[in-house]
């Protein structure tokens, strides 16, 4: 499957690690981590999150420094000190959530901070500025004009442009990091074949992934991490993805999914009728029963995510009426279906889920925090909460590693999701709303939201859970709504789950 | 991108609120007082405004990058109680003013230094350069006024074919200004870094040096703010240059200039902001307001103006919000057939 078609690019090492090891604050992220990338190879670099991917990716971008190790980069030394230096190096990074400026233009993007200039004055050569660019667009396959502002581009189109700043610094290594999360399928699939086509123009590139399909596809190499240390290692041909995942997770992952026990109950919690609001969402009715997991599947931009804002009382709704158990919450704000016990886990965890400079035990006592200031003076019982906190963290089996008091940032997305779910847990939600309850974490962290949600369930409580992959709604819910432009257009129980049908409805294929 | 056809001319207005404001102001002032128009009393109002509006260039380079600089006022203050003392002691005019543009500067890096270096936050550092300014200013005169010879009013008064020194002065910082931050690396840098600092860190961006431009330029616009402030009243007061810190801000807030950084223009923005607080004022007092009642008033018309930018914001997000559905009779069924 190699195409060694550029004659230096032939087995010649471009880039190697040799004994690369990092601890922060007595923790060891990276352990002797070692292995060459040839010139012009893909390699496809694998781990579940908090196995040391992005620390590896932070040492050859420059902004940490190895404890031990060295480095080798086209047969020099090579040891970044800061971005800057990395990018002297001709290594580009193109980050999960990317590095643009939406206030500037494409092109200035772009060349930030390598603008041209007649040689001896300050300005700018707007000419060369965009003719450059348009340059750099066309090798991209994006036809829009240089002077656009990156805020009106599509997330597809944001990463053409990285991937033209790449370009644009003659970078010899190109480092991708989860690039296709905000993508659309039709983007995914622009990007896959541009990198295809950088490729044979023999550049390297590290691209770091999940997914084992897309890895397996693209790359020539795999290097596959876990808790900092190498665990397995060579050319793609040698990898299953099955292989792959059960080196990622350190045992054989036979089941994805965890086994339902438990049983829907026919009480409702969660009742909504003919709920409507004008260009969201129209005649949504639905019914949430105690001990049920019901999945709402749909596209993007189906609704999904709008109904559950507007259930939660964040976004407004023109017609309709929402109950929990049997009493109408009208018009009620967020807070007021908190205490009635609603609880809402947002798509976005980073920015709307949790405080992330915030520690961990604030983050899970943020919404019971009320319960423990019942003095007159309402002051916070100093130690009355710290209990729950405990018993949530237990609870949800949140990483023994970190400590209370660690800012949530430096959690991995499991850990964090599992913060999240602990906040909303130490509030004894009747029903919760799940807005892609797994997105972005790894296959291990995954497995034990599912049990989290099964056991919420078997507790008596209601749980909706939205997701856009119908593997995961098929493989744990006890009933699936399937949204298509922002209207209910299907419904099918356990027995009826077909993964063809479920699509179809979402798709609104037509019969005639 | 496909905002209702009703809220359109909203956003429009919303979107040019600095100019219909200052088209309001115009109107009623010159509607109660035709004196208000007449071309004196507008040449006028420019002259006034000229000190406010050269602080509130250097102002607004700072508030793009999310910071601030409070030490503005006291900057004017050392640096015309310098120049007064060595005015009178006889030296040289060009040079007494040389000195306060050192001045300027001198604060300018002190404070960039504590920012960069100690990264301390701008809005702490600033405060204590205020206090030390006017504290040590006030010590140097003495807390006593200084009138100031005659030739240093000349220089307030001089017309250059016609057009008063202040204005040009206010004209060239302007346009300086305008052309750094439009058209120079250092500005679109400027842009980067006040829209998110730790990505322009990322992409390279020598953070620290343009922190350290940007006060730098902030304290040599307050200098020669206070220049053609000084030349304007010709004496040094103990209250020179108080409570130019808020005039400046406000004239770069009036004129869309963010202060969560990022967003913002020099011109029309902050000319137009300065331009339009001086107006204000200046019809007060043709209208013979009581002079107590000017904060109250300017400060309305600013509360005004940040309320129509929140506004605005408001229906950006509102109109952006994803549409799910097309809501019309004739609806069409979207989704491939496979």
């Amino acid at each position: 499957m190699s195409t060694h078609n550029k004659p230096q690019a032939t087995n010649n090492e471009l880039l190697s690690l040799q004994g690369i090891t990092k601890s922060f604050s007595s923790v060891r992220v990276l352990k002797d981590v070692t292995f060459t990338l040839p010139a012009g190879h893909t390699l496809g670099l694998v781990g579940e999150n908090g196995a040391g991917k992005s620390t590896l990716m932070n040492i050859l971008g420059g902004n940490h420094q190895p404890d031990a190790g060295q480095m080798r980069l086209g047969g020099q030394p090579y040891a970044p000190r800061n971005p800057i230096d990395a990018i002297r190096h001709g290594i580009a990074f193109i980050h999960q959530e990317l590095n643009l400026f939406p206030n500037l233009s494409i092109a200035e993007n772009i060349f930030l901070t390598d603008f041209p200039r007649t040689a001896g004055l300050p300005w700018i050569q707007r000419r060369t500025l965009y003719t450059k660019t348009a340059d750099l667009l066309a090798h991209v396959g994006l036809s829009l004009p240089p002077e656009t502002l990156v805020e009106r581009l599509s997330a597809g189109e944001r990463q053409l442009v990285e991937i033209a700043k790449a370009l644009s610094i003659d970078a010899r290594l190109i480092i991708l990091d989860e690039p296709t999360t905000s993508l659309s399928a039709r983007e995914t699939e622009n990007l896959f074949a541009l990198m295809r086509r950088l490729r044979e123009r023999g550049i390297s590139m590290i691209y770091i992934s999940h997914i084992p399909g897309d890895v397996l596809r693209l790359c020539d190499d795999l290097v596959v991490l876990r808790d900092g240390e190498i665990v397995g290692s060579g050319p793609t041909g040698e990898f299953t993805a099955d292989r792959m995942i059960s080196l990622m997770v350190g045992r054989s992952l036979n089941q994805l999914y965890p086994t339902r026990r438990g049983q829907a109950t026919t009480r409702p919690v969660l009742e909504v009728k003919s709920l409507s609001q004008p260009h969201v969402v129209h005649d949504i009715t639905l019914t949430l029963h105690r001990g049920e997991v019901l999945g709402i599947f749909g596209l993007m931009g189906a609704g999904r995510s709008e109904l559950a804002r507007i259930l939660f009382g964040l976004d407004p709704h023109t017609s309709g009426e929402i109950r929990i158990d049997s009493k109408s919450l009208g018009r009620a704000p967020a807070l007021d279906r908190i205490q009635r016990g609603l609880a809402f886990l947002t798509e976005d965890r980073r920015t709307e889920g949790l405080c992330l400079e915030a520690s961990i035990a604030d983050n899970i006592a943020l919404v019971s925090l009320r319960h423990h200031a019942r003095t007159p003076l309402r002051l916070i019982h100093p130690t009355g909460w710290r209990e729950g906190v405990r018993t949530m963290r237990e609870a949800v089996r949140l990483t023994a590693k970190a400590g209370d008091s660690q800012p949530v940032k430096t959690l991995s997305g499991g850990n964090q999701q599992k913060v999240v779910l602990s906040k909303w847990l130490l509030a004894k939600p009747k029903g919760l709303i799940l807005d892609e309850p797994t997105r972005g974490i790894d296959v291990g962290a995954k497995f034990e939201v599912y049990q989290l949600i099964h056991e919420l369930a078997d507790k008596g409580a209601g749980v909706l859970v939205i997701s856009s992959e119908i593997e995961e709604l098929i493989g744990i819910c006890d009933r699936i709504l399937v949204m298509r432009q922002g209207e209910i257009a299907g419904e099918f129980a356990r027995r009826e789950f077909d993964r063809e049908r479920v699509l179809a409805a979402a798709l609104h294929i037509s019969r005639s | 991108m496909t905002p209702h056809s009703q809220s359109k001319p909203l956003l429009f207005a919303l979107n040019n609120a600095p100019l219909i404001l200052f088209a309001l102001v115009l109107a009623v002032f010159g509607a109660v007082s035709p004196k208000f128009l007449a071309g004196d009393n507008l040449v006028n109002i420019l002259i006034q405004a000229s000190a406010t509006g050269i602080v509130a260039t250097g102002m607004t380079f700072v508030l793009l990058t999310a910071g601030v600089d409070l030490s503005v006022g006291a900057i004017m203050f050392v640096g015309a109680a310098l120049a007064g003392k060595m005015v009178l002691a006889g030296h040289p005019l060009p040079l007494a003013l040389a000195a306060m543009l050192g001045i300027g500067m001198v604060f300018g890096a002190v404070n960039a230094m504590f920012v960069t270096g100690l990264r301390i936050v701008a809005f702490i550092v600033t405060l204590a350069t205020l206090f030390i300014g006017r504290g040590f200013a006030l010590w140097i005169t003495e807390t006593r006024a200084m009138n100031l010879p005659e030739n240093f009013l000349h220089l307030g008064s001089a017309r250059i074919v016609g057009v008063p020194v202040p204005v040009i002065a206010f004209t060239a910082v302007v346009l300086l200004a305008h052309l750094i931050l439009a058209r120079t690396p250092l500005g679109r840098q400027i842009y980067a870094l006040g829209n998110n600092p730790e990505n322009a860190r990322k992409a390279g961006v020598r953070a620290d040096r343009i922190l350290f431009a940007v006060y730098l330029i902030s304290g040599l616009c307050a200098a020669f703010g206070g220049i053609i402030s000084l030349a304007q009243l010709g004496a040094v007061s103990p209250k020179f240059g108080l409570d130019y810190e808020f005039k400046a801000i406000a004239a770069a807030v009036l004129g869309g200039t963010s202060l969560f950084g990022g967003r913002g223009r020099v011109f029309p923005g902050t000319v137009l902001g300065a331009v339009l607080i001086q107006s204000v004022e200046n019809g007060l007092n043709i209208l013979n307001v009581d002079p107590y009642l000017y904060p109250l008033i300017t400060s309305a018309i600013i509360f005004l103006a940040v309320l129509l930018d929140s506004a605005r914001n408001h229906l950006l997000a509102t109109l952006s919000r994803r549409r799910i559905r097309v809501e019309s009779p004739a609806r069409t069924t979207v989704g491939p057939s496979s």
